[in-house]
This record gives C-alpha cells, sequence and structure tokens, in this order.
C-alpha cells in the first residue's frame, strides 16, 4: 500500500513542476506592466525602479523563476500586491469557509446523486429511471449560478426562509453558520449530484450484469441484499475514483457559488484578485487548486487500493 | 481479414466488404439519429437558437443597447414582451442579441480546443515515445487545473473580453480533446487496415489523413458537440463574474450578472437569460448523447 502510494507520488513529480512553469508563465501574460499601475498616476522613476527591485522584475527569466519556485517549496506564494499580506496567509483564511461549502455540498451530491443513480439502474428503462434521467441532464445543463439566483429570489426575498448572503464561521454560532450555507451548498451539491448520478448509474449497471450478482440472487437472497451487498459495494470502486475528480468541478463550482451568495472564501478570493491584478493571487490559488487536484487523485487511488482487494496482492 | 497480399487495388474492396461500411454509413446513422427522439428535440433547440442569433439583425426588435430612461425596470409588457432592464434596455432583444455571443463564444472555443487537440493527440497517439510522453505530461498538467479555475486565470492576464474568454475557454477544453485522440489513434493505429497500408508503404501523412483521421472522427465529433454545451456555460460563468463580453455588449452571463442586483425590484431579469442558458446548454448535452448513440458501431 505505501509503496504503491509512494510510486504515484513519484509519477506526479513531472505534472507538478510542469503546472509551476504554466502558473509562474502566466504572468508572462500580461498585457500592461504591473508596476507601472503600482507606481500610480506620477510615475516616479525612483518608485518604479524600487518595486522593480522589490519584485526582482530586473532579474532574468530563469532566476526570476527559481527565486518563486523556491519561496513556493517553502510556503511562500509571494505578497499580495493589493493587501501586502502574503498570499499563503490569505489562502490559509479563506480556505476553511471553501472547505465547508465543498462538504456542506458533496454531502448534498452524495445524498442525491448515489441514491438516485442506485434507482435508475435497478429500474432501467421504467419511468422512474427516465425521470431520473431527465432529472439528471437538466441538472447538468441548469448554470449553477442561476440556479442560486432563482432560489435567492425564492427562499430568501419571497419566504424569507433563509438569508440571502454572507457567512458565519462555524466557531461562531454553528446553527447560523449551517443555516447561511445550505441554500450555496444545495446550489453547488445538485450541479455535482447529477453527474455523480450518471456515474452511478453507469458502474452500477455494468455491476448488475455480472455472474456473482447472477450467482447471489439465485441463492435466493433478498434483492435488497443483492443490490446494497453485492452489486453497490463493487460499483464502489469506479464512484469514488470519479468523486476524487469531481474535485475539479467542486472548485470551479465554489467560484461562481461564493460570488453569488457574498461568502468570502477562496473564489471570491480569485475574482477579487483577477479585478485588482493583484497576479501573486491569481498564481498561488491556481497553483493551490493543481496540487489539491492531484493530492486527490493520489488518495483515489488509494482508496481505489483499500476498497479493491485484488490489488493488493501484486 | 488479410488473406491476399494488401495492394491499394486490394485493400480497398476490403474495406468496403466490411459490413460496417457496406451499410452505408451515412444513412444508417441518419436513421438512427432520426429515430432518437431526444436527440432530435436537441437539435431543435439548437437550431431554433442558431436561427435567432443570425436573423438578430433583421428582427422586428429594438437595439439591445438602445437606454431608455422613460422606462426603466419595466415588467413584461406589450412594449417590451420580456420587460426592461435597468438602463431601460429591452430584455427581450438582449436576449436574442445574446445568443450570438453564447453561440459564437461554443464554437469559436471548441473550434480552437479541437484545432490544437486533435493534432496533438495524433502526434502523441501515432509517433508514442518521446513525443507522446512530453505530450502527455503537458494534458496531465492542464488537465489538473480546473476548467474554470484555468478560464478564469488565463482571461485575469490576457485581460477581460469575450474574445480572450474564448481563447482560455478553448485552451481549457484542449487537453481532454488531446486525451481523447490519443487514445481513439492508438487503438485505431492497432487495426488490420492501417498495418496494410503501412505494408504497401503508403507514407505516414497518407496513412494519418486517409486511414486515422476518419476513424477517429465520430468520438471527436461526440466530444465537440458536449463540449460547446459545457463552454456555452463557461463563457455565461465568465461573464457573470465580469471577465467574458464587456458591457453594453449583450451577454446571457453579464445579463444575469446585473440581474442579481435587481432580484426584488424586477425579477424578470434575471428568468429569462438563466432559461435560455439552459435550452441551449440542453440542446447541445441532447444532440451530444443522440450523437454518440448513433455513431456507436456497437449498438446497430
Amino acid at each position: 500500500m505505501l509503496s504503491f502510494v509512494a510510486r504515484r507520488i513519484v509519477i506526479a513529480i513531472p505534472t507538478v513542476i510542469l503546472i509551476s512553469i504554466f502558473v509562474f508563465g502566466l504572468q508572462k501574460l500580461l498585457p500592461g506592466d504591473p508596476i507601472l499601475a503600482m507606481a500610480g498616476e506620477d510615475r516616479d522613476p525612483e518608485t518604479i525602479a524600487f518595486l522593480r527591485e522589490k519584485y526582482r522584475m530586473n532579474d532574468p527569466v530563469w532566476v526570476q523563476y527559481a527565486t518563486w519556485i523556491k519561496g513556493v517549496v517553502t510556503g511562500d506564494l509571494g505578497i499580495s500586491l493589493r493587501t501586502n499580506q502574503p498570499v499563503t496567509e490569505l489562502i490559509a483564511q479563506k480556505l476553511p469557509v471553501t472547505i465547508q461549502l465543498a462538504l456542506m455540498a458533496l454531502v448534498f451530491a452524495l445524498v442525491i446523486g448515489i441514491p438516485a443513480g442506485i434507482l435508475s439502474a435497478v429500474k432501467k428503462g421504467t419511468i422512474t429511471d427516465y425521470i431520473a434521467n431527465v432529472v439528471a441532464l437538466s441538472g447538468l445543463s441548469i448554470p449553477n449560478f442561476w440556479l442560486g439566483i432563482m432560489l435567492i429570489l425564492l427562499v430568501a426575498v419571497k419566504w424569507q426562509a433563509l438569508p440571502a448572503s454572507g457567512y458565519v464561521p462555524p466557531g461562531e454560532d454553528l446553527w447560523l453558520s449551517l443555516k447561511t450555507m445550505l441554500m450555496p451548498a444545495f446550489v453547488l451539491g445538485t450541479a455535482l449530484a447529477a453527474t455523480l448520478m450518471r456515474h452511478t448509474r453507469s458502474a452500477m449497471l455494468g455491476v448488475l450484469k455480472s455472474d456473482y450478482v447472477r450467482t447471489a440472487r439465485a441463492k435466493g437472497l433478498a434483492e435488497r441484499r443483492v443490490i446494497l451487498k453485492h452489486a453497490f459495494r463493487n460499483a464502489l470502486t469506479p464512484i469514488v475514483t470519479l468523486t476524487a475528480l469531481l474535485f475539479g468541478e467542486l472548485i470551479a463550482g465554489a467560484v461562481l457559488t461564493e460570488q453569488i451568495f457574498t461568502i468570502p472564501g477562496f473564489g471570491k478570493l480569485v475574482v477579487d484578485a483577477v479585478f485588482n491584478r493583484d497576479y501573486a493571487v491569481v498564481q498561488g490559488i491556481v497553483l493551490v487548486t493543481a496540487m489539491g487536484f492531484i493530492v486527490m487523485n493520489i488518495l483515489a487511488d488509494a482508496a481505489y487500493f483499500v476498497l479493491n482487494p485484488r490489488l493488493r496482492k501484486q | 481479414m488479410m488473406a491476399q497480399p494488401a495492394t491499394p487495388a486490394t485493400l480497398k474492396p476490403q474495406l468496403m466488404t466490411d459490413p460496417v461500411l457496406q451499410k452505408r454509413p451515412e444513412n444508417r446513422v441518419w436513421k438512427k439519429f432520426r429515430s432518437h427522439r431526444s436527440a432530435m428535440l436537441g437539435g431543435l433547440l439548437v437550431g431554433l437558437f442558431v436561427l435567432m442569433a443570425v436573423f438578430a439583425p433583421i428582427l422586428p426588435i429594438p437595439d439591445p443597447t438602445a437606454t431608455d430612461w422613460g422606462a426603466v425596470r419595466q415588467a413584461p409588457s406589450a412594449a417590451h414582451w420580456l420587460g426592461t432592464d435597468e438602463i431601460g434596455r429591452d430584455v427581450l432583444s438582449r436576449l436574442v442579441w445574446g445568443a450570438q455571443a453564447s453561440l459564437l463564444a461554443g464554437v469559436i472555443s471548441v473550434g480552437i480546443a479541437v484545432a490544437f487537440g486533435v493534432p496533438l493527440g495524433i502526434l502523441a497517439g501515432y509517433f508514442g515515445g518521446w513525443t507522446d510522453g512530453i505530450i502527455s505530461r503537458c494534458t496531465e498538467a492542464l488537465l489538473a487545473v480546473p476548467f474554470l479555475i484555468l478560464a478564469i486565470a488565463l482571461a485575469a492576464f490576457l485581460g477581460p473580453s469575450l474574445t480572450n474568454a474564448m481563447i482560455a475557454i478553448g485552451l481549457s477544453a484542449t487537453p481532454v480533446f488531446v486525451r481523447l485522440t490519443r487514445g481513439q489513434v492508438i487503438s485505431v493505429k492497432a487495426e488490420d487496415f492501417v498495418e496494410g497500408a503501412h505494408a504497401i508503404g503508403l507514407s505516414t501523412p497518407k496513412i494519418l489523413s486517409r486511414y486515422i483521421f476518419p476513424n477517429i472522427l465520430p468520438p471527436v465529433l461526440v466530444q465537440a458537440t458536449l463540449t460547446i454545451a459545457t463552454a456555452i456555460i463557461a463563457e455565461a460563468s465568465l461573464s457573470f463574474l465580469g471577465l467574458g463580453q464587456q458591457p453594453p455588449a449583450p451577454s446571457w452571463g453579464s445579463m444575469l450578472n446585473t440581474a442579481k442586483n435587481f432580484l426584488s425590484q424586477a425579477p424578470w431579469m434575471a428568468m429569462w437569460p438563466g432559461i435560455a442558458i439552459f435550452l441551449v446548454v440542453l440542446g447541445f448535452n441532447l444532440l451530444g448523447d443522440g450523437l454518440r448513440d448513433a455513431l456507436d458501431p456497437r449498438e446497430h
């Protein structure tokens, strides 16, 4: 198991290096000169020279990359041009908010997506299957920021049942925190539930055709037991892997969801950074999400290993 | 299959006796597609929006950027079927013109992704070795950055505009096509007819264009259709964030962005752009699913 994970980590190294080069290269795409923008209206040459030195703009590109990557490895992602705070600190501040949103959304996605997928696979070709598929396809086609806006209109403006926006840390008031996050998490969760439902359905359909499911039925086991114990346990492996791959969708969805519900998380940070041309923050966020994706992939492989005993023998 | 020595003359007849090809593939695919009700619905939806976008200039609707301070945030009426926005512009007219931005963004960005992704995928799959190594590692690196984050980052560094949003979405979607094409090429390369073409000494460009390319086309087409759906949502998302189409030019995403500030006063402003995005995206998704079923040779 450990050697398996270690091997996966080694394989990921070239990818990580390429990502770092790409993220670093982003700033070279910049149309204007950020230093000129920072120097303000009068563009005092001394200020410009000072700023260039401070942000190491005078060094050759590869030296700039080396300095940058040395910082990244030690956890220094640079300094926000806007707030003068270290980027690592900013991200560390906002990350818990987004993690709370993402976890709550994942709960919605799993609770809706997996049972719907199992049901539609078991009842393949019936009206239940048909309805589940139509709902899933609609879920995939609805832009989740629009769904968010419509929910605000209905739940917060019309019924006044839930707060329309904002964020309360769970440490401050757990109940209010969950209440404020409920609508955003639902919006983000339903988008993922549709994908998850489709994956679960196709994984279950594959497993339901297998010999051991037929054997289990032939033995006279209760249908419930056949489906949950024999079929679902085996369909779980691809579902877990695919859930890990949903990480990207979860983060992307969080950016929009946080924007609609004005939640001060990771996504809001990146959007604000874009408008403030705070490119150290944008770079830091791209890097952190990419690393998160790679870690999730390695974890998914490890889970695959745990869930599939056949792999362990090799 | 290769009983007799393969020459260009014998190779062609052999291909023609393939049971799949014999049935006039175009007819078979079209027949299957036509019997697929949801795919036809998808086609209809897409067609409707294409007509709307194409005929926007000659439709009897007001100028989408014309403001009317006497008719600010008016509810739907006979004069303005879908109401007016916060500076008195006709919502219906902006919706119709917005279709242009959305469809253009979908088609052009997927065009970019296909134009880069397919050749790179062919190179990686056909030549293997270090070419494949380099291309595949780069693809993996790009795939690790979530689609929207990458698009946001690129749009941020290239500057916000519809063109840059299309470039950003196109580049973000490229890795998917590289992967797909590479996988397809590897499996087609192992087929007897490609080996035969090799044996009779056809040049690599000829093999690629005559034997590999036509065979990888169907899955690429399906993926392209489904990616247009994703790209339209991505463009709407970027415009919603203010990183796509810039005001006053109409786009569904930016209409929603302003609408969210007037939710309680003018809910109609938020309603229609969302429905439009939903319908056109649903159309492309249905079309893609239908094409996949129709083009799948395993299920005929």
